[in-house]
């Protein structure tokens, strides 16, 4: 016998081989490894960013970033960085000069803007910061003088839970709607579909405006967040559940099913145990790829200043300061969250896709 | 066909029907009205308030003021803007030129450069080039839209190459016919690239994969077995087969481009259709946005349409006959 | 019928490459044809029979597919080591495919003229007139009113009609051997009868080969004059139909003939082959 590496194959479950074959795509576990990071860091944000988002300080609008310096204060040479103190010498052009001989070296755990840990824990310890009067400032400031950094920081917990809260909201009822139209076609089906139809055929981006004039134009943040999820929810649904549907009507017609049914299987249960669970691979798929929508979306409405309002911080928000040509043109770190959604959004597409090559390998040569 | 059409035309009816019920709904749940700015004006008289809500019928319950703007619709009388004074109408006309010519440009854009691409990445599967487009279609799709419009303007302002903002010069209707065109094109180049690139970036992804999959048909067997080359089998018989499958999206597209300007055309200060929709909903301009939303979803569901039967017209598998 | 040897495989070993591990699907065969001979090749799925087929000009892509070694000497020329345009040149004139799928197997998006016409203007360059030429070949295979039936669509024809253009197509340029792989398996039982009649006829009136790839013993009685029985990628019997047939040597081969259904005889259950006797 010549095959005898055959004889030796041992059992393996599909979900092990999904991971085997995920493993071995290299950009998609960098990618899964850099989102897992994001999301640790930030529920603790507020102690990553060195100031709060909303603490303004007018003297240093537009302040660029301050180089870190690894000298002390005579000029020698230091391994512990260090920031110098700046003043503003040219209002007109926003100006800053160093002040010589200022060196705020940068300390661990200062005590600085107060916050709640977790929205719970009053505290006011940082991970980073510099003494008072110095400031550091990584990727400068904005128009109010605020810390782009730390706004970036904070800023984040908006967009990486709206695509999570987003998915957790649209997938069941996608399922449920999408599972029912299409294991009861009828007029319970038709109903769905033309309701469907209707919502995908008005373009996206009027519909996300229609649906945000049904709400008040100043809510507060919380409110934004929550009218933004119901918004894209209400959108979302429309196609995922047509998806479903169709994968739902194509497995009902396969003998396994009717093999159910023959067995006196009830209806529900032939959904939920039989039919729902071949649609897995490509909910997960789905879920990954859909979540840059929600991070994209959010970001174009409160870029066009109709989601979450200043203070309070997000990336679209921050962005839409960059709207005027001169801001545009001389300070370009009011660019940097644009980066951030880039790469947040890089990454879960990227993800996406290594799901999906694990999950369904008959796609894979297609890639 | 002609009844496949005509049948599909009718099933807009009712589609249209919902579309603006369920935005006309949305819209008059909106908190205040277009009447609140000026209320703040105190050199406006209270009574002249009440005047100009009953002229705008601002003072009849939502539902009956939906039944007189679809009545005043069927006959393509989309009402009058209450910013502008003048017909909804005119002015989207007016504004829905720039913005086909722009997402036109786009998509022309896009596809001459996406289906050789793609091509290209199919055959040479695995190689270099094929990895490098895969992570460039990859990023290309990951940046927002708007955001790349932010770094197009930034690019514009830096180097003085391409005018900033806006389709036309301050001087353009003194231009010769040639002149306007240039000036133009001059306008169109960065709004082209900014829109065009996501596109490219995943028709060549599907452009490929279509590719790779018709590669493995048994059908390019039979061509290899006649003796046929390889350059006869790629370009004849398997992208005849890889096209078809996007010439769908051709319509699709078209149309999601006419509303995907949106966001570009507010950063890029295009005077278009998507900027005005804007305008009008901040200062909530009732009937200008309507007619904007029933313009926009026209253009998709006849976009789907004209994509049904392309197919139809390259593939001669499907017929729309019964 | 002369006695030139057309076809001279030796030593053939076909493998396939997947992430550096081999699986070796032809494994050193050797087999001739002769001249208007028809020889069957016989195995189960997975036996290596499609792979030889495809294999006689370098059909199967490369990679995953390696020639491991020997030659495959059509005319004394060793189709392996021939060059792309010269191996073209045999493809589709002197060596021609009919597949198991009519239906998958012919373009969907061109209509059977212009496919056929392909052929024509390929090998036949000296022919001007290509409509009366694929009338005359549909004629040939049987398809009646031919004329009408230029403009259509392979979807709009019959799994065995569709079948018939294949050999039309194959047959354009008088090959010397016909390769016919599982060419009645997608076919209804009733087809399946006509296209063998077809090939039978076609045979006897060309004078060509025909290389006939079936898992089915029963179908080859009748136009085969040779059989080789292929199992794991070997030969592992050679001869004459009607002795195979009759006195089948390797217990591989009697399974298989034991496994015909007989008209008549009193079976409860189909018999399988078991593998285990046989390794």
């Amino acid at each position: 016998m010549k095959n005898e590496s055959s004889v030796q194959t041992r059992e393996v479950s599909p979900g092990r081989l999904a991971w085997g074959r995920f493993v071995s795509n290299r950009v998609a576990v960098v990618c899964l490894g850099f989102l897992v990071f994001l999301y640790v860091c930030a529920p603790l944000a507020p102690f990553i960013a060195p100031y709060g988002a909303t603490v303004n300080n007018l003297e240093q609008s537009f302040h660029p970033p301050t180089p870190l310096h690894f000298a002390d204060a005579r000029g020698g040479f230091s391994l512990w960085p260090s920031v110098k103190g700046t003043t503003l010498t040219d209002r007109a052009n926003t100006k800053y000069e160093t002040v010589p001989g200022t060196v705020y070296p940068l300390k661990l755990f200062p005590r600085g803007d107060p916050y709640r840990l977790l929205g719970l824990i009053p505290c006011n310890r940082h991970l980073f910061g510099v003494e008072a009067p110095g400031r550091i400032f990584l990727l400068g400031s904005d128009q109010f003088g605020r810390d782009v950094f730390s706004r970036l920081v904070i800023g984040s917990q908006v967009s990486l839970t709206i695509g999570l809260v987003g998915i957790l909201i649209v997938f069941p009822m996608a399922l449920l709607v999408g599972g029912i139209a299409g294991y009861h076609s009828g007029w319970v089906d038709t109903g769905i579909m033309r309701v469907s139809e209707i919502i995908m055929s008005i373009p996206g981006l009027y519909l996300i405006l229609s649906l945000r004039s049904s709400f008040p134009t100043s809510l507060s943040s919380t409110q934004v967040f929550l009218m933004i999820t119901v918004i894209f929810s209400f959108i979302g649904w429309a196609g995922l559940c047509r998806v479903i549907r169709g994968m739902v009507l194509a497995e009902r017609e396969k003998p396994y099913v009717l093999a159910a049914r023959g067995l006196g299987q009830g209806h529900f249960r032939t959904i939920l145990r039989h039919i729902l669970p071949s649609t897995f691979g490509y909910c997960i798929v789905a879920a990954t790829m859909s979540i840059p929508g929600y991070i994209l979306g959010e970001a174009a409405l409160s870029f066009l200043g109709l989601g979450i309002q200043d203070p309070d911080t997000s990336w679209g928000l921050m962005l839409a300061q960059a709207q005027s040509h001169r801001v545009l043109v001389s300070f370009w770190w009011i660019l940097s969250p644009g980066f951030a959604i880039f790469a947040v959004v890089l990454a879960f597409n990227f993800l996406g896709d290594g799901l999906r090559d694990a999950l369904d390998p008959k796609m894979k040569d297609n890639r | 066909m002609k009844t496949y059409i005509l049948r599909r035309l009718l099933q807009m009816v009712p589609l249209l029907l919902g579309i603006t019920f369920l935005s006309f709904l949305l819209m008059s749940l909106a908190p205040g009205d277009y009447l609140d700015t000026l209320r703040l004006n105190p050199q406006i008289s209270a009574e002249r308030i009440e005047e100009m809500k009953r002229q705008f019928g601002l003072d009849q319950p939502w539902y009956w003021r939906y039944f007189l703007w679809l009545k005043n619709a069927v006959c393509l009388n989309f009402g009058y803007s209450f910013q502008y004074k003048i017909p909804v109408w005119d002015l989207i006309s007016a504004r829905l030129f720039n913005t086909f010519i722009v997402a036109l440009a786009a998509m022309v854009f896009a596809w001459t450069i996406a289906i050789p691409l793609g091509v290209i990445a199919a055959i040479k599967r695995g190689s270099f080039f094929d990895r490098l487009s895969g992570f460039f279609a990859f990023a290309a799709i990951s940046i927002p839209e708007f955001f790349l419009a932010l770094l197009a303007l930034w690019f514009a302002l830096v180097s003085g190459w391409f005018p900033v903002g806006g389709l036309y010069s301050v001087d353009y209707d003194f231009l010769s016919p040639l002149g306007k065109v240039a000036d133009l094109a001059h306008h169109l180049v960065l709004p082209t690239l900014v829109l065009g690139i996501g596109g490219i970036a995943s028709l060549m992804r599907l452009m490929r994969g279509n590719f790779l999959e018709v590669m493995r048909a048994e059908y390019v067997t039979t061509a290899r077995a006649k003796g046929l080359d390889e350059r006869r089998i790629y370009f004849k018989h398997v992208l005849r087969n890889a096209i078809n499958p996007l010439v769908t999206l051709f319509g699709y597209s078209l149309a999601g481009l006419l509303s995907g300007a949106f966001l570009v055309e507010n950063v890029m200060g295009l005077p278009g259709l998507g900027r005005l929709t804007v305008e009008a909903f901040f200062a909530k301009d009732v009937y200008l946005v309507m007619a904007s939303v029933v313009m926009a979803s026209v253009l998709l569901i006849l976009g789907n349409l004209f994509a049904d039967l392309m197919l139809a017209f390259v593939d001669p598998r499907i017929r729309y006959e019964k | 019928m002369s006695e030139e040897t057309i076809l001279d495989v030796r030593n053939l070993r076909v493998s396939f490459w997947d992430r550096g591990v081999e699986v070796r699907a032809v494994d050193d065969i050797s087999f001739t044809m002769k001249r208007g001979e028809t020889l069957a090749v016989v195995g189960e799925s997975g036996s290596g029979k499609s792979v030889t087929a495809m294999a006689l000009t370098r059909l199967l892509p490369e990679p995953p597919a390696r020639y491991q070694g020997g030659q495959i000497l059509f005319r004394g020329r060793d189709t392996l080591s021939m060059a792309p345009a010269e191996l073209r040149a045999i493809r589709g004139a002197r060596i021609s495919y009919i597949f198991q799928e009519p239906a998958s197997s012919l373009n969907p998006v061109f209509k059977i003229r212009s496919q056929i016409a392909e052929v024509l203007r390929l090998h036949r360059p000296e022919i001007r007139d290509h409509r009366t030429e694929i009338i005359r070949l549909l004629d040939l295979v049987g398809i009646k009113d031919p004329a009408l039936r230029l403009d259509d669509y392979p979807h709009q024809l019959s799994g065995g009609m569709q079948q018939r253009v294949m050999i039309a197509m194959a047959l354009a340029c008088q090959p010397d051997i016909l390769v016919a792989d599982e060419p009645t398996t997608a076919l209804d039982v009733t087809i399946q009868a006509q296209i063998l009649a077809l090939l039978r006829d076609l045979k006897s009136r060309m004078g060509m080969g025909i290389l006939l790839i079936t898992h089915n013993f029963s179908i080859i009685s009748g136009i085969a004059e040779k059989v080789a029985v292929m199992y794991r990628g070997k030969i592992v019997e050679f001869g004459p139909a009607a002795e195979v047939i009759r006195h089948p040597q390797h217990p591989y081969t009697k399974a298989l003939i034991a496994c015909i259904p007989k008209m008549g005889a009193r079976q409860r259950r189909l018999q399988t082959i078991d593998h285990e006797a046989i390794a």
